[in-house]
C-alpha cells in the first residue's frame, strides 16, 4: 500500500454487486459479507436472483444481484437503496441504476460497455456517455482488461481469466471500505485447492483490484465502517432457509423423534429440502415426492406412524396440499407446513417476495378447519419458529403453518449461535397400551387427542377424513356429535393463545399510533419506527409472530392506541383478520412490489398521516 | 407380540357393521384378506390398512388392525410415509379403478417405480360405485352411464399394463369369485419384498352387474381364463385343451394336439425380459383367455431399505449427529 487516503467514518453503508448471472455476484457478495461480519459489523443481506436459470448472457433478465447492508450499529434490513453500486455490464446497470441513491457511487466495468452488450441490454446510446448517469459519482474501470493483465502469469486461457474479474471488483470494494482480504484469500485457497492455477489467478485478481484502487487514487474519498457492539458470543451468517432447516433438525433432537420432510421442488423453498437432505446422519428422512399432494400425504402417513412430519413448499404448492391439510386437521395428527411465500397469484413471480398467503393459510380449505399459523420475523428467527412449530403441532395434535417468505429465505443476517444445551426439550409421548383406549379421547387441558402409533399392541384403531364420534372415533353422522367435534377443533387452536408469548410493544409506547406488522417485514417496520422516533414522530410498533391464534393480549394492546396502522406486503390480509376478530378501525399500508417494504416510503406515509 | 401364532380369521374382523351392498364382490375380498392375515403370522398391531375414497376404501374400517381411510387417490402416498417411518409394518393399500387409476394415477405410478414394500389391492369393477355409477378409466368404451348416456367415449386402460409400465416388481391379477385363488395371490403379494400390485376383478352388483361373467362365471371360467402357475405351460380349456403359443408374429391360441406347432408358452413370473409379462397382460377376452395369477415378480431393492442404508452410511461417514457441529458449520466469528 503506497499512499494513505483520508477515510471517512460511516455508521453504515449499503453496497450492491450486480452482473450477469455468470459473473459470480452471489459469491462476491457472500465474501464481502463474511469479511464484514468478521470485522464485527452488523449485517443484513438480500440476494436478487434472476428469474431464469440461464437467461441469455448480457440481457436484463440474466442479471443477478446481491445487496449487503453493514453497520456499526444494530440494523434490521438490507437497506432500501444502495449507496454503492457495482455494475459489471450494461444490463446490470439498467436493472439496478434506479435504485442507487442520488449522488451514490457507481463502479462500472467499462470494458463491458461494447456496442454488442449495449444492444443486448436494449440501450440505444451508451449510458456512461449520454449523461444519463450524471446524478451519480461514476467510476469507470476497465475491469476485464485489468483482470487479464493481473492473471497473465498463470497462463490461464482467456475464458478462465475472464472469470476472475469478480474478484478484481471485490478487491476494489475491499479497498473502498478498508476491509482485510485475508479471509477471502484463505477461502480461495480452500475452494480451489484442487486447481491451484485457478486459486492463484483469483488471488492475483483480488490483490490487483485492491492495489489498483489504492495506487490510482480513483476514489477521492474512501470509507470505513467500524465494528458494531453486538451481544457477545459466537456468530455465523444464516439465511432464513438455512435457519429453518437447522431448526427442524434441532427440534427432532429435542423431541427425540425421527424427522420426515416430504417436499416437491419449488422456488423459493427448495433449499430447505437440500439442507435437510444433507442431514441423513441426523436420522432425517427427506422424501422428494412426485407432486405437492404426495409430499404432504407422505408426511401425514409418517405422522400417523409416529414421525415428526413436515412438508415444505411455496404458495402454489399449498393450493395443492389443501385437501390433505384438512385430512390432518380431521384426523388430528401433528403436521408442520412450511410455506416460503412468493409473489402470487398463480405462478406469480417465483423469485420475488410477498406475504400474500396469510388468508390462504387461515381459510384456504373446505369446512371449518382451523390451523395454527406462525411467522418468523427475521432470517435467524426461522430457527426459533421451526422448533416452536413442532412443539405446538405435537402438543396440540394439530397442523401448524410456518409462513416464511422469499426475503427471509434468501436474506442473511448474523446469528448468535445458541448453546444446544440451552434449547428446551420438546416433550412428546405416544399413547401407551391400555385397555380403555379411545382414539379421540382428549387431554382436558389442551384438548389434544393422544398419539397412538401403529406397532403398539392393543391400540389398533381406524382414523380417516370422515367425521368421527367423540371419544370412540367411529364414523358418525350424528348432528350433535359433528357440532361438538367442530368446536373441539376450533377451541383446541384457540387455547394456544395462552401458550405463546404475549405481543410486545417496541418504540415509543406513549405514542397515539401503533403500527402492526407480521412476519418478514419486521426489519423494515422496526427501522421505520426507530427513524421516526428519532425524527420527532411518536410511534409504537408491535409485530406478530403468531397469527392464529393471536397472542392473548392482542386486543388489550390495540385498544391502548388511537390509531392502528397495519403494514404488510399484500392488499390487506392481516388487516382483514384484525378487523374481523377485533372490530377496530385500522389504517392499512401496503406495498406489493415483490420486494421487502421500503422503509423510506413507509416513513413518508406515516409522516403524511393527518 | 406372541399372540400372532394363535390368531384366527375372526380376530381380524372389526366391530363395525359392513356396509357394502348385499352381493357386492367386496365381501368375498374382505373374507379372503382376513383369512390371509390369520395365516401371515404378523401381529395385528403391525398391520396397517390404508385406503383412498370409494366403495373399496371403506375396507380399513372392517379390519381389526391399524387403519387409515384417507382422501381420494392418495393412499399410495400416505402408505409411503407410513412405511418409511416404520419399515416393520405390514402395509396394505386398498384402492379401486377410479381411486387408483384416475384421481390417484400419479401416486400409483410412483409408488410402483419406487418399489416401496407395500401391498396394493386394486378392486377393479370398471365403474364408480360410491358416486352412483359413472364410467371409470377401466370402463368399456361405449358403456352407458348417467354421465355417459350416449356411451363412454374414452378408451379404457388395463391396470396390469399400467403397473408393468411403472416398473412394478410384483404384478398379479385375481378375481372375487374365487376366494381360494385370492388368498393364494394375496399371500404371495404379502411375501414379496417391494411393491406388490394386485388387480382384483370385482363385481359391482348395483352399477355394473356381472361385468366379468363372460370371463369368470363358473360355466365359462375354464375356457375364458387361464390360471398362471410357474413352470406350467399356458394351457386352458374344460374339455378341449388349448394352449397359448408364441409364434414369430405374436401370440396365438391353438388346440393342443400332436400336430401343435413349436412355441407353447411356459409360465415364468421371474422372466426378466419385459416383453413376456407385457404380452400376457395384453391377453384380453374375447381374443384370448384372461390370465390370472402372478404375472411378474422380480427382486429389486426397496426404497425404504435404500433410504435406511443411506442413513446408516451417512452416520458412519459423518459421525454422530451433533447439533453443535451443525450450528457451527461454515464461517463463524467471535464478538466481544
Ligand atoms: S355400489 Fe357396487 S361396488 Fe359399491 S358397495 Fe355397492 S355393489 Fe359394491
Amino acid at each position: 500500500m503506497s499512499k494513505t487516503v483520508e477515510r471517512t467514518l460511516l455508521e453504515n453503508a449499503i453496497v450492491r454487486f450486480s452482473g450477469d448471472s455468470g459473473d459470480g455476484m452471489q459469491l462476491t457478495g457472500t465474501q464481502f459479507t463474511t469479511t464484514s461480519a468478521n470485522l464485527g459489523n452488523d449485517i443484513a443481506t438480500f440476494p436478487d436472483f434472476p428469474a431464469e436459470i440461464r437467461a441469455p448472457a448480457g440481457t436484463v433478465p440474466g442479471v443477478s444481484g446481491f445487496q449487503i447492508h453493514f453497520s456499526s450499529r444494530d440494523i434490521h434490513t438490507p437497506g432500501d437503496r444502495p449507496s454503492v453500486l457495482i455494475a459489471m455490464n450494461p444490463a446490470a446497470l439498467k436493472a439496478n441504476i434506479d435504485d442507487l441513491e442520488n449522488g451514490g457511487l457507481l463502479i462500472v466495468n467499462s470494458d463491458a460497455f461494447s456496442k454488442a452488450n449495449l444492444k443486448k441490454a436494449d440501450y440505444e446510446t451508451n449510458p456512461l456517455e449520454d449523461g444519463s448517469v450524471e446524478r451519480y459519482r461514476v467510476i469507470k474501470i476497465p475491469i476485464t482488461e485489468l483482470t487479464h493483465r493481473a492473471v497473465e502469469e498463470t497462463g490461464l486461457a482467456k475464458k478462465e481469466a475472464d472469470r476472475c474479474k469478480n474478484f478484481y471488483a471485490l478487491g476494489i470494494v475491499y479497498y473502498l471500505f478498508d476491509r482485510n482480504m485475508n479471509l477471502t484469500l484463505d477461502w480461495i485457497n480452500r475452494k480451489f485447492a484442487k486447481r491451484p492455477e485457478i486459486a492463484a489467478a483469483n488471488r492475483l485478481a483480488l490483490i490487483a483490484g485492491n492495489s489498483y484502487a489504492d495506487t490510482t487514487e480513483i476514489f477521492t474519498t474512501a470509507y470505513s465502517v467500524p465494528p458494531a457492539s453486538l451481544t457477545k458470543g459466537k456468530y455465523r451468517s444464516i439465511t432464513g432457509n438455512q435457519a429453518t432447516a437447522i431448526g427442524f433438525a434441532a427440534a427432532a433432537k429435542l423431541a427425540k423423534r425421527t424427522l420426515f420432510y416430504g417436499s416437491y421442488p419449488i422456488t423459493p423453498a427448495s433449499d430447505v429440502l437440500h439442507e435437510l437432505a444433507a442431514l441423513r446422519h441426523f436420522d432425517i428422512q427427506t422424501f422428494q415426492a412426485e407432486d405437492e399432494i404426495a409430499a404432504v400425504c407422505a408426511a401425514i402417513g409418517a405422522a400417523f406412524a409416529g414421525s415428526l412430519a413436515l412438508t415444505g413448499t411455496s404458495g402454489p404448492g399449498v393450493c395443492l396440499k389443501s385437501e390433505a391439510i384438512n385430512l390432518a386437521i380431521m384426523t388430528e395428527l401433528p403436521l408442520v407446513i412450511l410455506n416460503v411465500q412468493r409473489a402470487g397469484p398463480s405462478t406469480g413471480m417465483p423469485t420475488k417476495t410477498e406475504q400474500s398467503d396469510l388468508l390462504q393459510a387461515m381459510f384456504g380449505r373446505n369446512g371449518d378447519s382451523p390451523v395454527v399459523i406462525l411467522a418468523p420475523a427475521t432470517p435467524a428467527e426461522c430457527f426459533t419458529y421451526a422448533i416452536e412449530s413442532i412443539r405446538i403441532a405435537t402438543k396440540y395434535m394439530v397442523p401448524v403453518f410456518i409462513l416464511s417468505d422469499g426475503y427471509l429465505a434468501n436474506g442473511a443476517e448474523p446469528w448468535r449461535i445458541p448453546d444446544e444445551n440451552d434449547l428446551p426439550h420438546i416433550p412428546v409421548s405416544n399413547v401407551a397400551a391400555h385397555s380403555e383406549f379411545l382414539p379421540f379421547e382428549r387431554n382436558p387441558e389442551t384438548l389434544a387427542r393422544g398419539w397412538a402409533v401403529p406397532g403398539t399392541a392393543g391400540l389398533e384403531h381406524r382414523i380417516g377424513g370422515l367425521e368421527k364420534s367423540d371419544g370412540k372415533g367411529n364414523i358418525s353422522y350424528d348432528p350433535d356429535n359433528h357440532e361438538r367435534m367442530t368446536h373441539y377443533r376450533k377451541e383446541k387452536v384457540a387455547r394456544i393463545a395462552h401458550d405463546v408469548p404475549p405481543l410486545e410493544v417496541y418504540g415509543d409506547e406513549t405514542a397515539d399510533t401503533l403500527i402492526l406488522g407480521w412476519g418478514g417485514t419486521y426489519g423494515s417496520i422496526f427501522t421505520a419506527v426507530e427513524w421516526l422516533n428519532q425524527h420527532g414522530v411518536k410511534l409504537a410498533g408491535a409485530h406478530f409472530r403468531y397469527l392464529n391464534p393471536f397472542p392473548a393480549n392482542t386486543q388489550d394492546i390495540m385498544r391502548q392506541y388511537k390509531r392502528v396502522i397495519v403494514a404488510e406486503i399484500n392488499t390487506g390480509q392481516l388487516d382483514w383478520l384484525i378487523k374481523g376478530q377485533f372490530n377496530i378501525p385500522t389504517t392499512p399500508y401496503q406495498q406489493v412490489r415483490g420486494k421487502p417494504l421500503l422503509v423510506s416510503d413507509l416513513c413518508e406515509f406515516i409522516q403524511g398521516l393527518k | 407380540m406372541t399372540e400372532s401364532a394363535t390368531l384366527q380369521k375372526k380376530d381380524f374382523q372389526s366391530d363395525q357393521i359392513v356396509r357394502w351392498c348385499p352381493g357386492c364382490g367386496d365381501y368375498a375380498i374382505l373374507s379372503a384378506v382376513q383369512g390371509v392375515m390369520a395365516e401371515l403370522g404378523v401381529p395385528r398391531e403391525n398391520i396397517v390398512f390404508i385406503s383412498g375414497i370409494g366403495c373399496s376404501s371403506r375396507f380399513p374400517y372392517y379390519m381389526n388392525t391399524y387403519g387409515f381411510h384417507t382422501i381420494h387417490g392418495r393412499a399410495p402416498a400416505l402408505a409411503t410415509g407410513v412405511k418409511l417411518a416404520n419399515p416393520n409394518l405390514s402395509v396394505w393399500v386398498i384402492t379401486g379403478d377410479g381411486d387408483g387409476l384416475s384421481i390417484g394415477g400419479n401416486h400409483l405410478l410412483h409408488v410402483l417405480r419406487r418399489n416401496i414394500d407395500v401391498n396394493i389391492l386394486l378392486f377393479n369393477n370398471k365403474v364408480y360405485g360410491l358416486t352412483k355409477g359413472q364410467y371409470s378409466p377401466t370402463s368399456d368404451q361405449g358403456m352407458k352411464t348417467k354421465s355417459s348416456p350416449d356411451g363412454a367415449i374414452e378408451y379404457p386402460i388395463n391396470p396390469i399394463r399400467v403397473a408393468l409400465a411403472a416398473e412394478a416388481s410384483f404384478v398379479a391379477r385375481t378375481y372375487d369369485a374365487n376366494i381360494k385363488h385370492m388368498a393364494e395371490v394375496f399371500m404371495e403379494a404379502a411375501q414379496h419384498k417391494g411393491t406388490s400390485f394386485v388387480e382384483i376383478l370385482q363385481n359391482c352388483v348395483i352399477f355394473n352387474k356381472d361385468v366379468f361373467d363372460d370371463v369368470y362365471d363358473r360355466k365359462v371360467r375354464d375356457d375364458h381364463m387361464i390360471h398362471l402357475a410357474d413352470g406350467e405351460p399356458l394351457i386352458f380349456g374344460s374339455e378341449e385343451k388349448k394352449g397359448v403359443f408364441f409364434t414369430g408374429s405374436g401370440l396365438t391360441v391353438q388346440k393342443i394336439s400332436d400336430s401343435s406347432p413349436e412355441g407353447l408358452m411356459v409360465h415364468n413370473s421371474k422372466e426378466h425380459a419385459p416383453f413376456y409379462p407385457n404380452m400376457l397382460a395384453s391377453m384380453e377376452y374375447p381374443a384370448y383367455p384372461v390370465p390370472v395369477g402372478v404375472f411378474k415378480r422380480i427382486a429389486r431393492p426397496t426404497y425404504e431399505t435404500m433410504l435406511h442404508d443411506q442413513i446408516k452410511v451417512a452416520k458412519q461417514r459423518k459421525g454422530d449427529a451433533s447439533l453443535k457441529k451443525l450450528f457451527h458449520a461454515g464461517e463463524t466469528w467471535d464478538i466481544g
